[in-house]
């Protein structure tokens, strides 16, 4: 421990819910003026322990200190008091209000009655100049970019005084020139006498930033080291548990001819603008196609194009030489399309089904399923424990509502519906979202697995290095239009990041 | 048609709107704070049975008509009030389905209000006839040509008190702290959580001040129209007050607009004889007039999404 | 043995019973501050209803066409769908059959009265079916257009009657034909000569073949997908605005045999209204105390029915104005739907239990 007497300082926390201990007397300093990176995975207690000391949960076991006296944190309110601020991942901005009134609720400044607006105003341009946060305090949340966004959240906390800011995983939607900047915010920041605790699963960040690392793991401390004296390996260890490897086992690809041939392809959203700008792209056979891309730049829209949900103002989807393009989801499905969606709760499942349900849901008019209009419910038990069984779905019964299985088991529910459907074509959007590492490998495996009997996937991530690890061809994705592909061996983060940023240079061609 | 007979039916028209204006305007402050509140029709029966209780004895006491009037709508602001804590407690601590809660309160409003009249006089069906409020006129203003008889003469003072409302709600919801915390606690209650603002308040303060409004807007009603309570006083003015919310774009300015649309589709009812083909329309089509209006008003209205984006969703702060 | 036991301790059925006991509490309570005895009250409620076979019967024909708008609002809600509406598409439903009752006379009754009772399901059907497509094709809230529907069919039930089907001289319609009656007079007979008809047992079958319908078909299946989650069921290729409209015509289909029970086998006439009669707001009540169940709503029915039939008897017996009926029903339906309420009681009886899995 260092002279100085930390900022903030945990305790022997300890935070049970039903069932589960989600924080196990983890202790943990912060020191003033330090980065300091709390690693671990999903699930593993990070984000409940963050919740206690911004005060939304409070710990049944242990203290908390602030610069040496002990707290106890029993609401946001308290914890600004403290000095305390966070910088949620998914933020908590309200989309009609303005930068300002955002940055002001709660603590308004008021002349008379109202409220004064133009002192707030010039109050977030000060900040804004101060730490370098490039904010537009009269634009409203939803028309600003998620950049910009961000950088409001952190004003927020300043805006309230904040000294210490706790940063719950700040980089998942933004591009690498954007996480780029955060760093150099972060730096500017601390060099203002701020301290930062920095919540991520990012191995790269952490060392690229942080002063200091605390892992978890199931909800206890495993460690706590100086990032100058470790390396990405060792913290991927100590993270998980047992020797990780970073690259997917796979053969190498044998692709065939073009499954699905995507041209030209184009939609309009309600304001008329183009989501997708005369698109190109195609699929073969026994390969993965990656899309990389920044979040909003057209890959919903083109899953929704494939899959018929989307219409089609002009240009073509071809599967195996036929029009698919604006017709029924339906048809889409039984001409050879299986679709992973990106929102599980929503798209997915019906969560109030039961597993058995869940896995017809796609096939239940079809007989044996359906006869005569009656349900053949024999038929449907039969499907449903062999999918289950095949999948390895851990489930209590095949009659146990979907909603009361866990994300990973959801998926694979979901999965093995999509895959028995033997598709010519398999679309996976973000498939690993929130799923814990094992569950994360089964799903790759299924992906690999497919492209080994000569089926074409279509992978579409948010997280690079899955897209790098999983892919066998990579394409970029931005404002609507392929702008670059490039094989994943061939390329490094920074090559991708800048044409996800938009910065178009064109290596390779799409394949005619 | 002369320049007298259109004052007159603008006239007509704020009476009818007066109501719709008090409810819709309680609409929106429940609604922008989260709740959805289709109790608003059993609130202006409460609002409106209070009103005829209260004047009623207030007379009895001694107090002139336009004093026992006033003593009416103070009843009935304290009873709309205290109802409305009924479905917000159910809606907001017990995270029940607020559109159930809402048509409960109404099947309430409509049961119990004629057990008390019932029981408070002797098995009639309505109250006693009040005197309620009488019409002014404003001295000088009334003489403007049109404008007079629209706005200055034979007026009511609640229509004044639910135009002054409607000003007010806009300046309240809009330039001060309280209105700000109150929007933000329907659009994003998370959000407004991890600032410090106490979302069950401001929800709970929402659905009283609903409660009072819409109670208000019954009190309106048999205090200038009819007199009396009786069950058919209110039939379907709080619906017709959600229209309006709805389309006012949960706006105070836009639900006034849409609340003197449909009350000119109500008082247009009192003047149709003036047209000649009147006579060959059954009356029936007349009377359908108001509702058919708001489903077709309901139909072009564009931009549902101009409704707060966490209306009738029970927060739960243990969801991050 | 044990596993009927299971079945009836599970949730679903104690919570409705324990609201149902703390609602007719309240209403006792209600009864006390008034000056009232409750247990008198209820006792000459329940005479009222079980006393003899003639009130039994007319108890019974009330019940009626409480079940089909208890039924329609159920089904509705098993896709997702607030059908307040139930009372216009009662009253068009009843209008379409008396308008078929009285005119088309002359048809031997085995087509007549069942064409008469097509004619009120269809009308309900397709004035639901309004309300389904303004939200399918324009996003209309259909809890405002249902009710705005409402007061129309109110209307346009008065118009039909009054320029089509007038009695000269009276404010309701000429006597629909005998061929196109539902009563039965050995059914009547049977039951004190209470003007008991076929639709109490059309409405009974109305309730099974929901029940088939809804988790036994693969219509049903589709209805409670796009019910549970419209999006899921979107992508997974069903046609969720067909679904909403289907449902909303089904829904409609069902109030509107109801009303058209009530004229062709109750009344055999229809009246000019001054006032919607209520009984499709009273089918939401129903349905609510049911769960949306189909069978719940037989149950929640014959409360319901036991209930206002009984306050009759109630205010005739011991003096108590009808109306505290509606307080013990808004009570009942308030402890259901804020389940918390009823649980937060059953605290100390819950910890007894296993606990329940949290999902």
């Amino acid at each position: 421990m260092g002279a100085a007497t930390p900022v903030v300082e945990l305790k022997q926390i300890t935070k049970r819910f039903p069932g589960i201990v989600a924080n196990d007397a983890i202790s943990l300093q912060l020191r003033k003026g330090e980065i300091h990176a709390l690693l671990g995975e999903n699930g593993a207690g990070k984000s409940t322990l963050m919740n206690i000391v911004f005060g939304l949960y409070q710990p049944d076991e242990g203290s908390i200190e602030v610069n040496g006296k002990p707290v106890m944190i029993d609401s946001p309110n308290k914890a600004i008091e403290l000095g305390i601020g966070m910088v949620h991942q998914h933020f908590k901005l309200v989309q009609p209000f303005t930068v300002t009134e955002n940055i002001i609720l709660g603590s308004e400044p008021t002349k008379g009655l109202n409220i004064n607006y133009k002192k707030a105003a010039a109050e977030v341009q000060r900040l804004s100049e101060q730490y370098g946060l490039k904010v537009n305090p009269h634009a409203k949340i939803h028309d600003i970019s998620v950049g910009m966004q961000q950088r409001v959240e952190i004003v927020k906390t300043l805006y309230r005084g904040a000294d210490i800011l706790i940063f719950d995983e700040p980089t998942a939607v933004l591009t690498p020139q954007e996480i780029k900047e955060l760093m150099v915010i972060m730096k500017k920041l601390v060099a203002e006498g701020k301290s930062i605790i920095l919540i991520t699963h990012k191995l790269k960040e952490i060392m690229e930033i942080s002063d200091t690392v605390t892992i978890i793991r199931r909800g206890k401390v495993i460690d706590s080291v100086k990032t100058s004296e470790t390396n990405p390996n060792e913290l991927a260890e100590k993270m998980v548990g047992r020797n990780v490897t970073f690259k997917v086992d796979k053969k190498p690809a044998t692709p065939g001819d073009n499954v699905l041939e995507v041209s030209k392809l184009t939609s309009k959203n309600k304001e008329g603008i183009s989501v997708l700008n005369e698109l190109n792209l195609n699929v073969r056979a026994g390969e993965i196609l990656g899309i990389a891309g920044v979040d909003g730049n057209g890959q919903s829209e083109l899953i929704e194009a494939l899959t018929g949900l989307r219409k089609v103002d002009s240009g073509s989807i071809r599967l195996q030489g036929k029009e698919l393009s604006n017709h029924s989801p339906r048809h889409i499905s039984e001409s050879g399309v299986g679709h992973i969606p990106e929102d599980r709760h929503k798209h997915g499942l019906v969560l109030d089904f039961s597993v058995s349900e869940n896995i017809v849901l796609e096939s239940y008019y079809k007989s044996p399923y359906t006869r005569r209009g009656f349900l053949n419910f024999d038929a449907i038990k039969k499907q449903a424990k062999r999918l289950v069984e095949a999948f390895d779905v851990r489930t209590p019964s095949i009659e146990t509502k979907a909603r009361s299985l866990s994300g990973g088991n959801q998926q694979k529910a979901i999965i093995a519906r999509e895959v028995d459907k033997n598709p010519e074509l398999l679309i996976a959007a973000q498939p690993t979202r929130g799923l814990d590492v094992g569950a994360i490998e089964f799903v790759q495996k299924q992906l690999i697995a497919q492209r080994d009997q000569g089926k074409a996937v279509l992978l579409i991530s948010f997280e690079l290095d899955e897209i790098i690890n999983v892919s066998d061809r990579i394409a970029v994705i931005y404002e609507g239009q392929i702008v670059g592909e490039v094989l994943p061996e061939e390329t490094n983060d920074r090559e991708l990041g800048l044409m996800m940023a938009g910065s178009t240079q064109k290596r390779g061609t799409v394949h005619e | 048609m002369d320049l007298l007979t259109i004052g007159q039916i603008i006239n007509t028209t704020l009476v009818f709107a007066t109501a719709l204006i008090f409810a819709s305007l309680g609409g929106i402050f429940s609604e922008k704070s989260g709740v959805t509140n289709l109790g608003l029709e059993g609130f202006m029966v409460f609002g409106a049975f209070a009103a005829g209780i209260g004047a009623h004895y207030a007379q009895e006491a001694g107090m002139g008509g336009t004093t026992s009037a006033w003593m009416g709508v103070l009843v009935a602001v304290a009873l709309g009030v205290l109802v409305s804590l009924i479905h917000a407690v159910a809606s907001i601590t017990f995270k029940a389905d607020q559109i159930i809660s809402g048509i409960v309160i109404n099947f309430l409003a409509a049961g119990s209000t004629l057990y008390l009249v019932k029981l408070l006089f002797e098995g009639s069906g309505d109250s006693p006839l009040v005197q309620g409020f009488s019409k002014f006129d404003v001295p000088l203003l009334k003489d403007i040509p049109l404008l007079g008889e629209a706005l200055f003469k034979n007026v009511y003072p609640t229509t004044y008190l639910a135009i002054i409302l409607v000003f007010l709600t806009y300046y309240i919801l809009f330039k001060t702290p309280f209105g700000l915390r109150l929007r933000s606690v329907g659009e994003h209650p998370s959000a407004a959580d991890t600032v410090g603002v106490k979302v069950r308040r401001y929800r709970y303060v929402g659905v009283m001040i609903s409660g009072a409004l819409a109670a208000i807007g019954g009190a309106a009603i048999t205090l200038t129209t009819t007199g009396t309570f009786s069950h058919n006083t209110v039939s379907g003015q709080g619906y017709i007050a959600i229209a309006a919310m709805i389309f006012g774009k949960w706006n105070p300015i836009g639900a006034f607009g849409a609340a003197v649309f449909f009350g000119f589709s109500q008082a247009i009812r009192n003047y149709v004889q003036l047209f000649e083909w009147s006579q060959s329309i059954p009356q029936e089509i007349i009377y359908m007039l108001p509702y058919l209006l708001t489903i077709i008003v309901l139909i072009a209205a564009v931009g549902r999404s101009s409704a707060p984006s966490a209306l009738g969703e029970p927060y739960d702060p243990g969801k991050r | 043995m044990s596993k009927v036991l299971k079945w009836f301790t599970r949730d679903s059925f104690i919570l409705p019973i324990v609201a149902i006991l703390m609602g007719l509490i309240l209403g006792g309570i209600v009864m006390l501050i008034g000056g009232y005895n409750p247990v008198e009250a209820y006792g000459a409620l329940f005479k009222k209803v079980f006393g003899d076979m003639y009130n039994f019967g007319e108890a019974v024909r009330e019940m009626t066409p409480l079940i089909m708008t208890g039924l329609a609002f159920a089904f509705a809600s098993r896709a997702g769908l607030f059908n307040i509406g139930g009372e216009g598409q009662f009253l068009v439903g009843m209008t379409a059959a008396t308008f078929v009752g009285v005119k088309f006379a002359g048809l031997p009754i085995y087509i007549h009265a069942p064409l008469a009772l097509i004619a009120g399901a269809v009308f309900g059907g397709l004035w639901a079916a309004i309300a389904g497509y303004l939200k399918a094709a324009r996003g209309v809230n259909e809890v405002i257009s249902s009710i705005m529907l409402n007061w129309i069919g109110l209307y346009l039930a008065n118009l039909i009657v009054r320029q089509f089907l007038l009695l000269q001289g009276e404010n309701r319609s000429v006597d629909i034909s005998e061929s196109a009656s539902i009563s039965l007079t050995w059914l009547s007979e049977l039951m004190g000569n209470s003007r008991v008809h076929l639709g109490t047992l059309i409405a009974l079958v109305m309730a099974v073949l929901f029940y088939i319908y809804m988790w036994k078909t693969k219509q049903g299946y589709e209805i409670r997908a796009v019910g549970y989650n419209p999006n899921a069921a979107e992508y997974a290729g069903m046609h969720v605005n067909r679904n909403i409209v289907k449902a909303m015509f089904i829904s409609g289909m069902l109030a509107g045999l109801g009303g058209a029970f009530q004229v062709l086998g109750v009344f055999q006439y229809q009246t000019v209204m001054s006032g919607s009669p209520g009984t499709g707001f009273d089918g939401i009540a129903v349905a609510l105390i049911g769960l949306n169940h189909p069978f719940g709503v037989l149950l929640g029915a014959l409360l319901f029915g036991t209930l206002t039939y009984g306050s009759a008897g109630m205010s005739f017996a011991a003096d108590v104005p009808p109306e505290i009926i509606r307080i013990v029903i808004g009570s009942i339906i308030f402890f259901i739907a804020a389940q918390g309420i009823v649980r937060w009681v059953l605290k100390p009886f819950y910890s007894k239990r296993k606990k329940e899995k949290v999902l």
